[in-house]
C-alpha cells in the first residue's frame, strides 16, 4: 500500500459542481409532467378536525387532486425504528404518525397535515391549499415536558393519559448510588434545561415521487441522509410495496445534522400520489415548515448531582431527567435520550457509581430525534457543567479536578478497553494529553492573571472547560439489536474494478457535505496504489448501490470505510491469483505495492490494470477462477468507536449589558487516524458553531398554546459569521483498535464538547466578578446573563 | 407581464405572472438552479445574485423589478471559453475550494456572490470586515471559519483583470490571459 493520499489535505473533488452552481439538489430536479404539492396544515398545536371543505379549491384551474385523511386511510402511519421498554418491561407506547389527520381526529402538533393539494404549479398548489376550508376545534396543548407529566396536563394521546412514552434507567443500582452520594464530602447539584434546538440544514427538505406504469416502478428523489433506510421503511412499513419496485435517490443534499435521517410522511405521500395521478409530484418545504416539521434536537429537563470525596475524587453521579419526545416517536427517537445518552455518563472519569433515571414524554410538539451528537451532547453537557461548577464550589482548579479523575490511558490492544458503569466498553483512550494541549494553547497561567485584571473593569473574562468522550461508528448490530434497534447498523461497499483498471466504488454511506467523494477515494487510491483520478465514488441511489444504512452518528468512514477496505482486500486477493498465474509464480512469492504485483527479489511484475484486463479477458487465466474483479462486502463493527477531546472557551462578559462575546474557542480532538485533515478540521469547525449556537443563540420558544413563536430566521437566532471567532484547533491521535483504518469519526465532536465549555466560561466570568451563580438558561442572551448578575 | 433582462451576458425575455420572484424566474424559467432558496424571510442569503453589479437577495425582488437590469448568478461568475466551457474560475470560486470554504454547498453560491460584492468595494478586507459583510448569509456547515479564509485567499489572489471597474469576469473573449 502506498501512502500518497491518506493523511493529506487533498482539495475536495466534489467542490467543482458546488462552486459553479451545478450542484443537483432535489428541488433542482424537474421531471417531465411534474406536478407540485402543497399541504394544508394545522394552525394549532392540538385541535380536532371538524370538517374539511375543498369545494372552492377543487374548482380552481390547474388543481389536479386533493387528498385528505380518508383517501389515505389504507396507508400505515410512520413507524419508529427503535424500541425501548419501560422499566417494568412494558413495551414503549408507539402511536404511529398518520399520513394526514382525518376528519374527527386531532392534529397533535402545529403543522400536522390534513390535506395534500397537487397542482400544475407551486403557486396554484399554494393558492388552492389556502382555499381549503378546515373547521377546527382547538384543544388545550402542552409543549414543556415537565409540565406534560403533571396531573391534569392536556393529553397528547387519549389512550396514554400520563403522557409517558416510556421510562428507563441505567447504571448501578440506585441504592448503591444513593449510598455513594450520602458518603460524599461534597455534592454539586445542578438543575437545568438542555433546551430544544432546530437542526436547520440549509437545504429545506424536498421530495419528488414518480411512478412508471410500464415498469410498475416508483422513484423517490429525497433530501435524505440514508436512501436505503427510507426505501426499507417506506416500502415495508408504510406503503406496503415491494422494495425491488422502488428506487430511492438521495442526490446532492444540503446538510442534514440528523434531521434528514428520518422517514417523513411527505416522502410516502408524494410517492403514493404519483401513482394515483400518473405524473411525478414534487414537494419542497419552505423554511417555516422546516421549523415546524423537521425533527428537533435535545429538550431535556434535568437534575444532576455529582458527589466528591474531600480530595476531589468523584464518588457518584445521580441523574434524573425528563426528555421531550414530541407528539410521535420519530425513527431513532427512543434511542437518543437512552442508549446514546445514559451510556455516555461515565465521561472521561473513573466515577464508581452512576445511575440515570429517565422519563420520556409526549407533548404537542414536533418529534425530537437525533440532532448532531444525539444524546451525547446532553450527557457531555451535564457532566462538564458539573465538573466546572464543582471546581468553583470546592475552590479547586477545574483542569486539576479533571486530571485527578481521568480514566488512565488504555490503547485497547496491550491494555483492555475500559468497561464503564453504564454498559459501554471504551475502545481506546488517552485523555490527559488533549487537556494538556488545550491548556498550552490557552496559556492557562497567564489567563488567570488576565482574568483578575479584567475583574476590575467592566468586561469580565471567563474560561470554560469541557473534556468529552462520545460513542461513534454506529453501530455493532448485535449490540444495538439487544438494545432495541429494529435495524442492523452495518454498512455495505462494492469495489468494481473495470476492465481498464479504473475503479468504481459503491457505498451505502451518503455524503451531504462530509466530502466522501474525496476522503473515500483517497483511501481506495492509496490501498490500490493508483491515482485518485482512476477512482470514482458512487453513493445515494438504491438502484446502483446494493444496500446501505447511510450517514449519521459519525459512522461513514469508521463503518462504511471499513466495508470498502474489506472489498479492497478481496480485490487484491483475487488479483494476486491472476498475477501469480500470469507471472508463473506462487501467490506467496508476490508483493503488492504502487499498483503492481512483483515477484519478490526480481524485477518481474504485472500492473493492476493488466490484472484487471485479464480478469475480464480471461484467456490466460487460473483454472477454476471466476472471471471479473468486482467485490461486495458488508462490515458490521465490533464495537462503537470512542473519540474524545478537550474544548475550551474564553468569553468576555459586559457587566453593564450582560452581552457575552466569545473571544476564543480552542478544540483539541482525538478522532483516531485522520484521512483528510482539512475535511476533519472543517467538520470540527461546523460542530463547534452548532454547539456554540446552542449555548449562546439558539432555542425554540413555545407559547402557552404550544405554538412555536420563533419559527423563522427573523426570530430564531442562528449563529452568523460576525458572532464567532476563528477557531483554534489541534489534534491528538489514538487509533481505533478495532477497524482497519483506525478511524473513530469526527462529524459530531465539535457539537458535543463546545456547548458546556461556553456556558462554563460565562459562569466562570461571573464568579470572577463575585456573582456565584450556578446556572444560566441557554441560550445565554444578554438579558439572562445580566439578570444572573443582578438577581 | 413581460420582463426583459440580461442574465449572465444573455438577453432573456419572459412573460411572467406579476408576483414571480426573481429567484423563481432564475430557477424555474432559466433553470439556473445554482441560486438557492433557504428561507422565506430574506434572512439566509442562499439566493444572493448580482443585479447591476450589486449583491441582492433574489427572493426579495420581483422579477419585474429587475426588468432592464443586468443579473449575474453563480453560473455566470467564471470566465468562459468561446465554446462555453469554464476557462478560469473566479478567485472566490478558487478560494472556496482551496480553503475548504464549503461542505454541503447549499449556501455557497450566495456566500460567493456576497463576497464578490464585498471585494468589489474593498480590495483587502480585514477578518472583521468579512464577517460583517457575511452577516446576511447563513451557513450551517462550516462555522464560517474557512469561508473567512476563502475570501481572504481570494482577496490575495485577485488578478489584474478583476481590479478594474467590474468585479466579475467579462464573459467576452479576452486577449490577455489572467495571471493568478
Amino acid at each position: 500500500m502506498s501512502n500518497k493520499f491518506i493523511g493529506q489535505s487533498i482539495k475536495r473533488v466534489e467542490d467543482k459542481r458546488f462552486i459553479t452552481g451545478k450542484g443537483r439538489y432535489t428541488d433542482d430536479i424537474v421531471l417531465p409532467g411534474m406536478l407540485h404539492a402543497h399541504f394544508v396544515r394545522s394552525p394549532y398545536a392540538h385541535a380536532r378536525v371538524v370538517s374539511i371543505d375543498m369545494t372552492e379549491a377543487k374548482a380552481m384551474p390547474g388543481v389536479i387532486a386533493i387528498y385528505t385523511g380518508d383517501d389515505v386511510a389504507d396507508i400505515n402511519g410512520v413507524p419508529c425504528g427503535w424500541q425501548v421498554n419501560f422499566r417494568n418491561g412494558e413495551t414503549m407506547r408507539e402511536p404511529k404518525h398518520p399520513m394526514l389527520i382525518p376528519t374527527g381526529s386531532t392534529a397533535k402538533h402545529a403543522g400536522d397535515a390534513v390535506a395534500i393539494v397537487i397542482a400544475e404549479t407551486k403557486a396554484i398548489a399554494t393558492d388552492a391549499a389556502e382555499s381549503v376550508m378546515v373547521e377546527w376545534d382547538e384543544l388545550p396543548a402542552v409543549a414543556n415536558p415537565a409540565e406534560a407529566l403533571k396531573p391534569g396536563a392536556p393529553k397528547v394521546h387519549e389512550q396514554f393519559p400520563d403522557n409517558t412514552a416510556f421510562d428507563w434507567s441505567l447504571g448501578n443500582p440506585i441504592e448503591e448510588v444513593d449510598a455513594a452520594m450520602a458518603a460524599a464530602a461534597h455534592v454539586t447539584t445542578l438543575e437545568f434545561v438542555n433546551q430544544r434546538v432546530v437542526p436547520n440544514a440549509m437545504e429545506p427538505r424536498a421530495y419528488i415521487g414518480a411512478y412508471d406504469e410500464m415498469a410498475d416502478k416508483y422513484t423517490l428523489y429525497t433530501s435524505t441522509q440514508n436512501p436505503h433506510l427510507i426505501r426499507l421503511l417506506m416500502c415495508a412499513f408504510v406503503l406496503g410495496i415491494p422494495e425491488h419496485k422502488v428506487r430511492v435517490v438521495g442526490p446532492d443534499v444540503g446538510g442534514g445534522f440528523g434531521s434528514k435521517i428520518y422517514h417523513y410522511t411527505e416522502e410516502a405521500l408524494v410517492t403514493w400520489a404519483s401513482k394515483q395521478i400518473g405524473q411525478p409530484v414534487k414537494w419542497t418545504s419552505d423554511r417555516s415548515e422546516a421549523f415546524l416539521l423537521d425533527a428537533h434536537g435535545r429538550d431535556h429537563v434535568t437534575k444532576a448531582e455529582m458527589g466528591f470525596d474531600a480530595d476531589g475524587n468523584v464518588m457518584g453521579l445521580r441523574i434524573k431527567t425528563v426528555a421531550n419526545m414530541g407528539a410521535y416517536l420519530s425513527t431513532f427517537a427512543p434511542a437518543v435520550p437512552t442508549y446514546l445518552h445514559g451510556t455516555l455518563l461515565q465521561g472521561l472519569y473513573v466515577t464508581p457509581k452512576i445511575n440515570i433515571d429517565m422519563t420520556c414524554v409526549f407533548t404537542h410538539t414536533v418529534a425530537v430525534d437525533a440532532y448532531r451528537g444525539a444524546g451525547r451532547p446532553e450527557a457531555t453537557y451535564l457532566l462538564e457543567r458539573l465538573m466546572d461548577l464543582a471546581a468553583l464550589e470546592m475552590g479547586m482548579d477545574p483542569a486539576e479536578l479533571r486530571f485527578k479523575n481521568f480514566i488512565p490511558k488504555f490503547d485497547g490492544v496491550n491494555e483492555p478497553g475500559y468497561q464503564t458503569q453504564v454498559a459501554l466498553q471504551y475502545d481506546s483512550g488517552d485523555y490527559a494529553p488533549v487537556l494538556e494541549r488545550g491548556l498550552e494553547m490557552l496559556g492557562y497561567n497567564d489567563f488567570r492573571a488576565a482574568q483578575q485584571e479584567a475583574a476590575k473593569t467592566n468586561k469580565l473574562l471567563g474560561v470554560g472547560f469541557s473534556t468529552y468522550v462520545e460513542a461513534c461508528g454506529i453501530a455493532p448490530s448485535a449490540v444495538v439489536g439487544a438494545l432495541g434497534a429494529r435495524a442492523g447498523l452495518y454498512e455495505s461497499a462494492q469495489v468494481r474494478v473495470q476492465p481498464t483498471g479504473k475503479v468504481s466504488v459503491f457505498t451505502g454511506s451518503h455524503s451531504h457535505g462530509q466530502g466522501h467523494e474525496t476522503t473515500f477515494v483517497q483511501v481506495v487510491a492509496d490501498k490500490l496504489g493508483i491515482p485518485m483520478e482512476d477512482v470514482e465514488l458512487v453513493h445515494g441511489d438504491s438502484d446502483t448501490v446494493a444496500f446501505g444504512m447511510g450517514t449519521y452518528g459519525s459512522r461513514s468512514l469508521a463503518v462504511g470505510g471499513s466495508a470498502i477496505m474489506k472489498s479492497i482486500d478481496k480485490v487484491l486477493e483475487k488479483g494476486a491469483k491472476i498475477a501469480a498465474h500470469k507471472l508463473e509464480c506462487a501467490e506467496g512469492d508476490l508483493t503488492y505495492d504502487e499498483g503492481k504485483w512483483t515477484v519478490k527479489g526480481t524485477d518481474k511484475s504485472i500492473g493492476f490494470g493488466d490484472v484487471a484486463l485479464t480478469a475480464y479477458v480471461p484467456h490466460v487465466y487460473p483454472a477454476g477462477l471466476e472471471p471479473g474483479l468486482d467485490f461486495s462486502s458488508f462490515y458490521d463493527p465490533a464495537n462503537f468507536t470512542y473519540p474524545f477531546g478537550c474544548h475550551i472557551a474564553v468569553v468576555e462578559v459586559d457587566k453593564e449589558t450582560g452581552k457575552t462575546t466569545l473571544k476564543r474557542m480552542i478544540a483539541v480532538d482525538d478522532v483516531g487516524n485522520v484521512i483528510n485533515p482539512m475535511i476533519v478540521d472543517g467538520q470540527i469547525h461546523g460542530g463547534l458553531a452548532q454547539g456554540i449556537g446552542q449555548a449562546m443563540f439558539e432555542g425554540t420558544i413555545y407559547d402557552e398554546n404550544a405554538q412555536l413563536t420563533n419559527g423563522t430566521y427573523m426570530d430564531y437566532c442562528m449563529p452568523r459569521a460576525d458572532d464567532l471567532p476563528l477557531f483554534e484547533t489541534d489534534r491528538r491521535t489514538t487509533p481505533c483498535p478495532h477497524n482497519p483504518l483506525g478511524v473513530k469519526g469526527a462529524g459530531e465532536a465539535g457539537a458535543i464538547g463546545s456547548t458546556p465549555a461556553v456556558v462554563n466560561a460565562v459562569i466562570d466570568a461571573l464568579w470572577s466578578g463575585g456573582h456565584q451563580v450556578k446556572d444560566i438558561l441557554m441560550p445565554m442572551t444578554p438579558e439572562r446573563v445580566w439578570r444572573a448578575m443582578n438577581n | 407581464m413581460q420582463v426583459n433582462l440580461t442574465v449572465n451576458g444573455k438577453v432573456r425575455q419572459a412573460d411572467l405572472e406579476d408576483r414571480t420572484l426573481l429567484v423563481d424566474f432564475l430557477r424555474d424559467n432559466l433553470r439556473l438552479t445554482g441560486t438557492h432558496v433557504g428561507c422565506d424571510t430574506s434572512s439566509c442569503g442562499s439566493c444572493t445574485v448580482h443585479v447591476d453589479g450589486v449583491a441582492v437577495k433574489s427572493c426579495t425582488l420581483l422579477a419585474a423589478q429587475a426588468d432592464g437590469c443586468t443579473v449575474t448568478t453563480i453560473e455566470g461568475l467564471a470566465q468562459f471559453n468561446a465554446n462555453g466551457t469554464i476557462g478560469q474560475l473566479h478567485p472566490l470560486q478558487e478560494g472556496f475550494k482551496e480553503c475548504h470554504g464549503l461542505q454541503c454547498g447549499f449556501c455557497t453560491p450566495g456566500m460567493i456572490m456576497t463576497a464578490a460584492d464585498l471585494l468589489s468595494r474593498q480590495r483587502n478586507p480585514s477578518e472583521h470586515d468579512i464577517r460583517e459583510a457575511l452577516e446576511g448569509n447563513i451557513c450551517r456547515c462550516t462555522g464560517y471559519h474557512n469561508i473567512v479564509k476563502a475570501i481572504q485567499w481570494a482577496a490575495d489572489h485577485t488578478p489584474a483583470p478583476l481590479l478594474a471597474d467590474h468585479h466579475v469576469w467579462t464573459n467576452e473573449p479576452t486577449t490577455e490571459p489572467a495571471a493568478v
